[in-house]
């Protein structure tokens, strides 16, 4: 069913558009849809626009609109809304992954707590396709869902100071990997020898919203042929 | 063009930067807006100078840097009043200043205020990194060196060569009206967002009445406050796109009014927008200065802050 935009005030310049209440993957197709017509109803008057996983937040040129008005092209531009590629359409994106506790400290601690062997957490990380539902935190980092029930996690109580570039890691049913070096409170697995950000390339993000995306275990060997960088994930 | 050393940089001090209008159209990115914390004295540094909208300054915070002119400069400074001097002469800010070469202008420590603005004639010249000049040292972006530096010794900040410029050596003050004193009391407006009712009327109550303290674990990315604990019935709320001015209530009741380099996205509730104007004011409060928040309503802001745009951008 066509979802009905709610509009909430997000100050000057801005509306948050809330088109959903719950997380749903067939939300994206909705949300990028609505974003393309705002990006052409807007013209140069779009300032900015973030999807997230039920919103997307407009924000324009308080000197080329009211409020009043902006919220009016926003409702045209929902007119009739229909929802962007679906899941099956999207390509599959792949990110090659080294799962080992040198690189991802906290995939022994969280097997042992779920009861399961090493290899099982692996199989069932790498065996789910996640969608990108939104990228925030920092340049490039995606939040991606939804995890198995069975590798539901929180996040640590203390977040590490430094967590390496390509960790790829996992919070409540979200997982992502980190675009660069940061401090982080999600649980490391393993690592990427992606590079997830770069300001230089014309696709800067690796991963956009809306995106499919499969984690593919590969070995030691495999990483550091890919460009990985092997130095171990300090503990805190 | 191009561009020219103007200043080198004899001591940085805690934190000096470059910041322009921000960053826009990338925000879908994960990348943070950055810009002048306090945009109002950020655009006055520019209208003395004739400066179009847009022109990168020199954002020192606290104070405590030093520059030595390379060349001839007509610069000037806005925004706090870090006690600055002209080779040991003292100088007065919200006005126009001519610098010869070798001469150094000495940021000292915060009188009235947090963040000064230094202008040139022309704008700071650097890398345009996404559309912006602005530097964020968390995302390595932006800045005098493209990589979101802040200034070190002995680094070089750029403009353009005078010789293209037009320019005027007339002093240019900012009119009394507009030059903020920032030892008053503010009184921040704040656009109440939708999940306010999801607050208790006890704490809405507070939000307008109760009289809040900056904490001292504030920066760029928002300014944490201290006050009576504010309660709601949301916690677990989905992320969702932040703007510029959001105030989030994390799940320990302290308020926390996001800034230029806040995070895109977040998921706690909150309780309406600050609007720019009054997030410039609020950049220029020291940890332990008291602030208090009145209700303000969209149209009204709205009405207020394209004022402000038509005069300093036009269109």
């Amino acid at each position: 069913m066509t979802p009905v935009p709610k509009f909430e005030n997000a100050g000057i310049g801005s509306w948050m558009v809330r088109l959903f209440d719950a997380i749903d993957e067939d939300n994206l197709g909705w949300i990028l849809s609505l974003a393309r017509r705002c990006e052409t109803l807007f013209g140069t008057a779009l300032v900015d626009l973030v999807p997230s996983y039920t919103t997307l937040l407009i924000q324009y040129d308080p000197l080329t609109f009211t409020p009043d008005e902006a919220r009016a092209v926003i409702r045209r531009a929902a007119d009739g809304l229909a929802p962007e590629n679906g899941p099956s359409e999207a390509p599959v994106k792949k990110i090659p992954v080294w799962y080992d506790p040198t690189v991802g400290p906290d995939l022994p601690k969280l097997a042992s707590r779920w009861s399961m062997g090493v290899d099982e957490v692996v199989e069932l990380h790498a065996g789910t396709e996640y969608r990108v539902y939104a990228l925030g935190f920092a340049p490039g980092f995606a939040f991606m869902g939804v995890v198995d029930p069975a590798l539901e996690t929180t996040r640590l109580s203390t977040p590490r100071q430094r967590v390496h570039a390509g960790s790829v890691s996992i919070a409540g049913r979200q997982t992502s990997a980190y675009p660069a070096v940061s401090p982080g409170g999600w649980n490391i697995i393993g690592r990427t020898p992606i590079t997830l950000f770069d300001r230089q390339r014309d696709e800067m993000s690796f991963l956009q919203v809306g995106d499919r995306v499969r984690m593919v275990p590969v070995t030691k060997g495999e990483f550091l042929k890919l460009g990985g960088d092997p130095t171990p994930q300090e503990e805190a | 063009m191009g561009s020219e050393p103007v200043f080198r940089v004899v001591t940085p001090g805690p934190l000096a930067m470059l910041q322009d209008a921000g960053r826009f159209g990338v925000r879908h990115l994960g990348i943070t807006q950055g810009g002048a914390a306090d945009l109002h004295a950020w655009a006055w540094a520019n209208w003395l100078l004739g400066n179009a909208w847009g022109a990168a300054t020199v954002e020192v915070t606290f104070g405590g840097l030093v520059l030595e002119a390379v060349r001839g400069a007509s610069v000037a400074l806005t925004g706090a009043d870090l006690g600055v001097t002209l080779d040991d002469v003292a100088v007065t800010p919200w006005q126009t200043l001519r610098l010869e070469p070798g001469q150094r202008l000495a940021f000292g420590s915060p009188r009235s205020g947090l963040r000064a603005y230094l202008a040139v004639a022309g704008g700071f010249c650097a890398e345009n990194v996404l559309g912006s000049l602005s530097a964020v040292g968390r995302e390595r972006l932006g800045g005098h060196d493209g990589e979101g530096g802040a200034l070190a010794v002995g680094d070089v900040v750029h403009g353009m060569p005078e010789d293209d410029l037009a320019v005027d050596h007339a002093v240019r003050k900012v009119p009394e009206s507009e030059r903020l004193d920032y030892s008053e009391l503010p009184e921040l407006d704040m656009i109440p967002g939708a999940q306010i009712a999801h607050f208790t009327g006890r704490s809405i109550f507070d939000v307008f009445n109760k009289v809040w303290e900056v904490d001292n674990r504030s920066d760029r990315m928002g300014i944490r406050l201290n006050g009576p604990l504010i309660r709601g019935a949301v916690n677990n709320m989905i992320s969702e796109g932040l703007a510029l001015g959001a105030v989030q209530v994390p799940p320990d009741g302290h308020p926390i009014v996001l800034l230029n380099d806040r995070q895109t996205i977040g998921g706690y509730p909150r309780l309406g927008t600050v609007t720019p104007l009054a997030c410039s004011r609020l950049a220029q409060c020291k940890p332990g200065t008291r602030v208090r928040f009145r209700p303000k309503s969209l149209e009204k802001a709205h009405r207020q802050y394209a004022e402000f745009l038509r005069f300093f951008r036009g269109g």
